[in-house]
């Protein structure tokens, strides 16, 4: 049997492995933004498991809305990398560092 | 579910706002570029609608709408009307300099009308899905004003650093706001302020829920230790669109703080009053003495901000009604000195000149005795000194953390508040004392001249007579 702790869990892990995937990962900016995809996701799988333990349907409207914005988030996010890589030639997150103080 | 027109009453200036930005698209597409001014002056035209709506709509109670996901209340009645005015000043700085850039363009505009559109909605909220949606409309389209100059290689890699630990943040926020959604089964503030959180096992969630929600308001609002994005974005960004990032979302930020943590989870208030200790006591520490160090005036009026921050949570932290009121009077107050500053470097630049380095104030005075005398009114406000603006808020702010017993923080704040003092001095005695090395003449348009006197001569004026706004703040927070 399938319990909320058994939902909750993955979504921990899912949740930990896109922190994991945003600090450690010094390669590459479309890694990031697959980090931060996957990060809105676990939030889903928790919203999703506990809107079916409560028997509240908000929840999953709650998701609906994440998935959209998510969708316009991801659009932003590749447009600034294209704009990004016309003036530096590069989308190594190393080379990120001409701004400091 | 059936909608009485009624409902929509106190959302009406949203809507507004809402309609003209699709109107203002849509115009913008037709203009050829000589005659792009009339988007502008649409954009305004908005705003000050807006403010008018808000006002004509202000009743001074409370009114929950949309099977209470939405409030129109007093605080956020003032909070938008302040959103709108220092928007409205942000886009007359901007006029110019980005006629200068070749930057002139509709979408500028149209960003900054979501973004507003996106903070009304956010000091609006009243429910975790309203807060959220209001909270990405203000930052997506933050993320994309920053990148506006898309061949300036360090505003795109600012406008990166910003979406990656803005999106970061928000994903923090909604991990935190799943929490709470699994132990009260319900997004409604209200509803949440209302569960009883003494079952036991549930409070240990709240508690962590509550942690990913303080991670994610701190990284908006920019306090340390989360404060990372915030010199990188303001030295990055181009000037007009730093002055707006400073300026009106802070504003925003404050209700999102109130909505969140006082509406939504006062019922915690002993958990995040640790919490916002930790992080006002590291910011305005953090923030005054690494702004000694810059010798950029965006990065150094960055680091400012975050010592300002950590003032502005004093205040909340409280949890006092004295506390909330002083919060709100100093984020304004804020607002309306940053934008004066983040004008004056406005004013300096140039075409293919950015006047961005704290030597450029050399010897202002010699070549323009009137804005040397606007820049030192806002330095000494923005430093604290009295009778300027600045110490009010503070002293404001102050009186409610001594009254609420916590003097230790107190004298730590007004020990980094004299250490800060010393980089705005700095630069009035670069303005007064030294030598130009630059004797190009000022010029500007006569909007940008009279706004930013106005300005100047508002937070003088506020600073001698601070009691009106004072009171304001005082009565919306009953």
């Amino acid at each position: 049997m399938i319990s909320l702790s058994h939902f909750l869990v993955l979504g921990a892990i899912l949740f930990s492995i896109a922190m994991a995937g945003i600090f450690l990962n010094r390669k590459n900016v479309i890694i990031l933004l697959m980090a931060i995809e996957l990060l809105l996701l676990a939030v889903n799988m928790n919203f999703v498991a506990f809107s079916h333990y409560h028997g509240d349907t908000a929840g999953q409207v709650f998701v609906f809305f994440i998935l959209t914005v998510a969708a316009a988030e991801a659009a932003i996010g590749l447009a600034i990398l294209i704009v990004l890589f016309r003036n530096r030639r590069t989308i190594n997150v190393d080379h990120l560092n001409s701004l400091k103080g | 579910m059936n909608f009485d027109i009624a409902e929509f009453m106190p959302a009406l200036p949203e809507i507004f706002v809402l309609t003209m930005a699709c109107i203002v698209l849509l115009v913008d597409v037709c203009l050829d570029q000589e005659r792009r001014v009339i988007t502008y002056v649409m954009t305004q035209a908005t705003l000050v609608g807006a403010a008018l709506l808000t006002v004509a709509l202000h009743t001074g109670g409370r009114t929950v709408v949309f099977s209470g996901t939405f409030v129109s209340d007093p605080m956020g009645d003032v909070l938008k009307v302040f959103i709108y005015l220092v928007s409205a000043m942000a886009l007359l700085y901007s006029r110019q300099y980005l006629i200068d850039r070749q930057l002139f363009k509709g979408e500028y505009f149209l960003l900054a009308l979501f973004a507003v559109l996106g903070m009304m909605v956010l000091v609006s909220a009243h429910s975790l899905l309203t807060i959220y949606l209001g909270l990405e409309l203000m930052s997506l389209s933050l993320y994309a004003m920053v990148a506006v100059d898309r061949d300036n290689e360090i505003a795109t890699e600012a406008a990166m650093k910003y979406f990656v630990l803005g999106a970061l943040a928000s994903g923090m926020l909604l991990y935190g706001m799943s929490m709470i959604y699994g132990v009260t089964a319900t997004l409604n503030l209200a509803e949440i302020a209302a569960y009883n959180a003494d079952i036991s096992g549930n409070e240990i969630v709240m508690v962590f829920g509550l942690a990913f929600v303080m991670v994610g308001l701190a990284f908006k609002l920019g306090a340390v230790p989360f404060h990372m994005w915030i010199p990188d974005v303001y030295h990055g960004a181009p000037t007009t669109v730093t002055l707006f990032i400073g300026t009106a979302p802070k504003i925003a930020a404050f209700a999102m703080l109130m909505r969140l943590l006082v509406e939504g989870l006062g019922g915690f208030y002993v958990q995040w009053h640790d919490m916002l200790v930790v992080l006002a006591v590291l910011s305005i520490v953090a923030g005054n003495v690494i702004a000694i160090a810059q010798t950029n005036i965006k990065r150094m009026l960055a680091y400012s901000t975050i010592a300002h921050v950590g003032f502005m949570l004093l205040g909340v932290l409280t949890g006092s009604e004295g506390g909330y009121a002083a919060a709100m009077f100093y984020i304004i107050v804020y607002a309306l000195m940053a934008a004066g500053a983040f004008g004056m470097v406005v004013l300096l630049s140039r075409a293919g000149y950015e006047a961005d380095r704290i030597e450029d104030f050399k010897g202002l005075n010699d070549r323009s005795p009137w804005y040397a005398f606007m820049m030192l009114i806002l330095m000494l406000a923005t430093a604290g000194v009295p009778p300027f603006l600045g110490f009010w808020a503070k002293l404001s702010v102050l009186q409610a953390v001594v009254e609420a017993g916590m003097l230790w923080l107190a004298v730590v704040a007004v020990l980094f508040s004299v250490v800060g003092a010393f980089y705005y001095l700095r630069i009035v005695k670069l303005m007064y004392f030294d030598k130009a090395d630059d004797h190009t003449p000022i010029t500007a348009g006569i909007d940008m001249r009279v706004t930013l006197s106005a300005n100047g001569l508002a937070i003088l004026g506020l600073g001698l007579f601070p009691g009106a706004l004072m009171a304001l703040c005082a009565s919306a927070l009953l």
